[in-house]
């Protein structure tokens, strides 16, 4: 069959669900259901149903009404740990937003240098979090790290060990790990912004900031929403990064959501309670994404490209 | 893969902002790698001595020895079991529930199939860990390499039937006719037209999903407990336990955990970083 040199063609008619002969395939999409529905729907139940009950981890799961809610909504970790993530997700929003935008404008450019550093920029997306933060862990040490490298004594802080130090670190890390990721999304979306529309801009004379602020930025609209939706619904699950890097500390300083239910459950052996905090982060995700959603104005498709 | 020219020579003036910009964070980013690959590769006493940015007097590979007679080629070899293991199915069963959902007659069962996907896509699924680890319990595949594949599997569903469905779809349906008048049932049009087709999307989802299992954490840490069940991402958090105050050994070993990768990414970087962005192009 010569159906390699077909791969081109222009799909005809885009109303494809339609075309059917009477048969039902649905059956091809049972083995997928059964893996999703018994690892992820049941689950998503499941964390329902265990924060109305109290297990230890081992033993029986008890039933237990409303306990394991009652002690997880009055105890002062909680909001704590919901303020944390509050501002992990606030700061690296708006570290790593800006420096994407701005990189991927800049890699989206034709030149052959700027593609051989888009092959050293995006190195950090293909690391794992343990190895990201076991590295840091060791250069932020305050006498054989970065200060002493660097000759920059305030660099030689006790970062992991002083609460504001830590988060900001926490802060960093992240963006450190993701800005790459979120650069390429933005140069991705800035190549298929029209060339027509900088040269008419050209031409009634703008120049490049005015560009930039007029046409890029505007432009990029939908990939700024969808960017920030990862970030943030993302950075509800940070959890291995943090885990290695700090444990959450010093003390509770960075002890994220996410963080607060492993260690509930898994070294408290709270499982109702932890499942409890579960509940409230799929809430609290399922929300942030429906509230990014309306701020795209809901149709994902519309066109961006009117007046082009 | 909508393309436009590429915007060359838009402009004379050049971008000095995102210059400086991308100079400086090409420092960030390349710092702690070369500091990796440098203390790797010194003895224990000269990282106490030495400046941590001059590359090493005496080069040795001691660090490396001691990651390797740590038994790293263990968790190597499991992290490639859990990887492959889940991938494979992952890939497979996502894309024959991508083609019921964009080729079958519509009816309720595939339309909502299709929503509990979607669904999956808005959810932290890592939120859910505590029941994943209560089914693997009375499953009684508690600390089984398996006990990561399954919900590594159901986890990398969601995204990768969005992908390929989307894909799917932009195949002409003059083609699905065409094999049909030739007498060839939905299976085999399923597997001789839509594959081939869909090559470029199954790569992306593959890569995409590979990457995020080979690095994961949290389900090999709650789901398992024998050391020679590790995956790298917990080898390396426990080596950085045990040997903590040898740095050279530490960054060896995350070096040695990131390298089939960092090898991959030499030869595949188009595909692995199309991969990476699967889905958010569309």
């Amino acid at each position: 069959m010569t159906i390699a040199s077909v791969g081109t063609v222009k799909p005809a008619s885009s109303g494809t669900a339609t075309n059917i002969h009477g048969r039902s395939l649905g059956w091809l999409a049972v083995p997928a259901l059964v893996f999703f529905i018994a690892f992820g729907v049941i689950p998503l139940i499941g964390v329902l149903l265990l924060s109305f009950t109290t297990w230890d981890g081992i033993g029986q799961v008890i039933p237990s009404g409303l306990t394991s809610w009652k002690a997880t909504l009055s105890n002062p970790g909680l909001p704590h740990a919901m303020w944390v993530t509050f501002q992990v997700a606030v700061l690296s929003w708006l570290f790593q937003t800006p420096m994407s935008i701005l990189l991927g404008v800049f890699l989206a450019g034709a030149q052959k240098y700027r593609a051989f550093l888009a092959v050293l920029y995006f190195i950090p997306l293909l690391l794992s979090s343990a190895a990201i933060a076991i590295t840091f862990k060791a250069l932020l040490d305050p006498n054989f790290g970065l200060g002493t490298g660097l000759g920059l004594p305030f660099l030689s802080q006790d970062w992991l060990g002083e609460p504001t130090l830590a988060l900001g670190v926490v802060v960093f890390v992240v963006s450190w790990q993701y800005i790459p990721f979120h650069s390429l999304i933005y140069q991705g979306a800035v190549r298929q912004i029209p060339t027509s529309m900088y040269e008419a801009a050209q031409i009634d004379g703008a120049g490049r900031i005015r560009q930039f602020f007029s046409i890029t930025l505007p432009q990029l609209k939908n990939t700024i929403i969808t960017s920030s939706t990862l970030m943030v619904v993302g950075s509800l699950t940070f959890f291995d990064l943090i885990y290695v890097l700090t444990a959450g500390g010093p003390g509770d300083a960075t002890r994220v959501l996410a963080l607060d239910m492993y260690k509930t459950g898994f070294q408290a052996n709270l499982m109702g309670q932890a499942s409890a905090i579960g509940v409230i982060l799929v809430l609290v995700g399922l929300g942030l994404a429906l509230l990014f959603r309306r701020l795209g104005g809901g149709d994902k498709t519309s066109s961006q490209l009117e007046g082009a | 893969m909508a393309d436009t020219a590429a915007p060359t020579k838009r402009i004379r003036n050049p971008n000095w902002v995102g210059g400086a910009l991308s100079w400086v964070w090409l420092f960030i980013v390349i710092l702690p790698i070369y500091w990796i690959v440098i203390t790797s590769i010194k003895s224990q006493s000269e990282y106490f001595v030495t400046n941590p940015f001059a590359p090493p007097e005496q080069p040795t590979l001691d660090a490396y020895r001691l990651v390797i007679d740590s038994g790293i080629v263990r968790y190597f070899v499991n992290s490639v079991i859990v990887t492959v293991g889940a991938v494979v199915p992952a890939v497979l069963v996502s894309f024959m529930a991508a083609f019921a959902i964009i080729r079958s007659r519509p009816n309720r069962f595939v339309r909502s199939s299709n929503s509990l996907f979607l669904m999956g896509l808005a959810i932290p699924l890592q939120a859910t860990i505590i029941p994943v680890y209560l089914i693997i319990i009375r499953l009684h595949l508690y600390d089984t390499l398996l006990a990561l594949i399954l919900p590594s599997i159901a986890f990398a569903i969601p995204l990768s039937v969005l992908v390929l469905s989307n894909f799917i779809r932009d195949v002409p349906n003059e083609l699905f006719e065409s094999m049909r008048l030739d007498g060839c049932s939905e299976w085999q049009t399923l597997w001789r037209l839509a594959l081939p087709l869909t090559r470029p999307a199954l790569v992306t989802v593959t890569i995409y999903n590979a990457l995020g299992i080979w690095n994961g954490f949290l389900l090999p840490l709650v789901l398992t407990q024998s050391p020679d069940l590790r995956v790298l991402p917990l080898a390396l958090w426990t080596f950085q336990g045990q040997y903590g105050i040898n740095v050279p050994a530490v960054l060896a070993a995350v070096l040695m955990s990131v390298l089939p990768i960092l090898a991959l990414y030499v030869v595949g970087r188009r595909q692995l970083l199309s991969g990476l962005t699967a889905g958010f192009s569309k």
